[in-house]
């Protein structure tokens, strides 16, 4: 379970989170939607280790992460695909994959090739282009990539930073389909942030909007799909009064 | 021909030397992203610290690693506590304080060792060979191979190795490489670590060569940055070739022209570049590769 108390981020002297109080259930999918500079990669971000939260606590399963650094958040279990990927273009696809478990490779050596196994039965595309650079993969295998490589330390939660910008829809629908996936077989908690909203209420179990740096409204997709102000903004639905 | 042969064989190994100075300015760029002015005095370092243990009476064979691995450690220690404690700075403020230990280093050179020229044995005494019509020095042989036996090492740990995928990752995207697990800042360390070693060996290898004194770190990282500019900032194999090429250019330039000029020749082919490819010639044709 994650549990998000009025977290608040300040970039250099702006304040750009309000006081965000969220959570998630074990097994569920919680999306979050929001327009763009709503501060959905801030909270992520934030939630990751990238900037410390000026106030408020993060705890994931009863531990307290808030305020540590982005490589021992990973270690407590909480993995950010970023946007944009980020995947390491000058490094194989073996080796990206394998730095996704470098807080445990130390100690899991052995089991290494064996997860990567596993994670390449998910994303069967990564398979061929195993040997190859990251940066020479397509927009979508390379999307495949960092959600495999967030996979790879195993985390009790995984946030991803909207992964089906730039993709063609058959693409998102596979991404989508393996979230599903995660949630049922690995029983990994997701935040999925998306600009796509049909996308991030199709597979969420509840849904955030955010707005300036709040969260706005909370609730089932279905819940979220109905609200008049969501239909008009995000889902091209106009309102008739 | 003989003369050419000649001048290529001491332009190379020369040039190997300010391979392993350019590749310690690459290693620490690409992690931290800053210009390390210090990289010159780790060479001094080494080559003194080397003679240094030599008068104690540690054979050369012992020597010379206790002189890496005291440079090393020094490198580290700046890292620490120097370069650590301000990292979030602008790298502008970085460099310049790298300026100033450069400064302090040399500083504390003249102290240790004083002003007179140290001689340091070559490792290799026998006398001069014949190969492909050019005289060898059996030192220069000797130099150009540990620098290629080096080099080697060097890919394989960069390239071959999981720490070395680290090292890459963190040079390539720190922030997504945190996100892995990667502590970037003991990457920087790291860095500063290897960077350390290798500057002690190019000292150790031109000190027979040139003699040690406490400023010889300025030429020697004047040299090594040349070189790193040649090859562009960002990749390693640039670096080796760039290095090679400078010590190739000064060897005939001293040869045909006169050695008097050829570290205004290193100036000179420093300027150039900057005005011509400030991204280094291969900066394209080896691509992100390290
Ligand atoms: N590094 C930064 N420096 C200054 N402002 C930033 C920075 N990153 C984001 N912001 C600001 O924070 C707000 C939220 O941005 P972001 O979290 O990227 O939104 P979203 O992901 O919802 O599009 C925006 O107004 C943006 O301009
Ligand atoms: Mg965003």
């Amino acid at each position: 379970m994650l549990y998000v108390q009025g977290l608040s981020t300040h970039i250099g002297k702006i304040q750009i989170l309000h006081s965000i109080d969220l959570h998630v259930h074990q097994g569920e999918i919680v999306s979050i939607i929001g327009a763009n500079g709503a501060g959905k990669s801030t909270l992520l971000n934030t939630l990751a280790g990238l900037y410390f939260p000026s106030t408020g606590k993060v705890t994931l399963e009863g531990e307290v992460i808030s305020g540590l650094p982005a490589h021992k958040v990973v270690r407590k279990g909480l993995s950010l695909v970023p946007e944009g990927r980020q995947i390491f273009s000058n490094l194989t696809v073996k080796e990206n994959l394998l730095l996704g478990m470098y807080s445990r490779y130390y100690k899991e050596k052995n089991q290494a090739k064996d997860h990567i196994e596993m994670i390449l039965d998910m994303f069967p595309s990564l398979k061929k282009h195993i040997d190859n650079l990251g940066g020479n993969l397509s927009g979508g295998e390379q999307q495949m990539l960092a959600i495999g490589r967030g996979l790879m330390s195993k985390p009790k939660i995984i946030l991803l930073d909207e992964p089906s910008m730039g993709l063609a829809p058959k693409i998102v629908n596979e991404i989508l389909e393996i979230l599903m996936r995660i949630k049922k077989e690995m029983g990994t908690m997701i935040i999925l942030v998306e600009q796509n909203v049909k996308a991030a209420l199709k597979v969420a179990d509840r849904v955030y909007v955010m707005e300036q740096g709040n969260i706005a409204l909370h609730g089932t997709p279905e819940e979220i799909s109905m609200n008049p102000q969501v239909k008009s903004a995000y889902l091209g639905i106009k309102m008739t009064s | 021909m003989d003369l050419v042969m000649q001048y290529l064989v001491t332009g190379l190994t020369v040039g190997s030397i300010y391979a392993l100075m350019a590749i310690g300015f690459v290693t620490i760029y690409n992690i931290t992203g800053i210009l390390n002015f210090a990289q010159g005095e780790f060479a001094m370092i080494g080559a003194l610290s080397c003679v240094s243990f030599v008068n104690l009476g540690l054979p050369m064979f012992a020597a010379i690693p206790a002189a890496i691995i005291l440079t090393a450690i020094i490198g580290f220690a700046v890292e620490r506590t120097v370069i650590f404690p301000v990292r979030n700075r602008s790298v502008i403020t970085l460099i310049v304080i790298t300026i100033g230990v450069s400064t302090f280093i040399k500083g504390l050179g003249l102290i240790i060792w004083g002003t007179s020229p140290r001689t340091l044995q070559p490792v290799m005494k026998m006398g001069p060979i014949q190969l492909l019509g050019a005289v060898i020095n059996p030192q220069s042989l000797f130099i150009f191979l540990t620098v290629l036996l080096l080099l080697a090492v060097l890919y394989v740990f960069f390239d071959k190795t999981f720490i070395g995928s680290a090292l890459r990752a963190s040079e390539k995207n720190p922030r997504a490489a945190s996100l892995m697990g990667i502590n970037t800042s003991s990457m920087s360390a790291l860095a500063f670590t290897l960077a350390a070693a290798l500057g002690a060996i190019a000292g150790i290898m031109i000190a027979p060569l040139t003699d040690a004194t406490y400023e010889m770190g300025f030429l020697i990282g004047l040299k090594g940055f040349v070189a790193m500019v040649i090859g562009g900032v960002n990749n390693i194999s640039g670096a080796v070739v760039g290095g090679l090429l400078l010590g190739v250019i000064e060897a005939f330039s001293g040869g045909f022209i006169s050695t008097f000029y050829s570290d205004a020749i290193a100036f000179g082919v420093l300027l150039l570049m900057l005005f011509f490819k400030p991204t280094g010639l291969f900066s394209k044709a080896t691509g992100e590769r390290v």
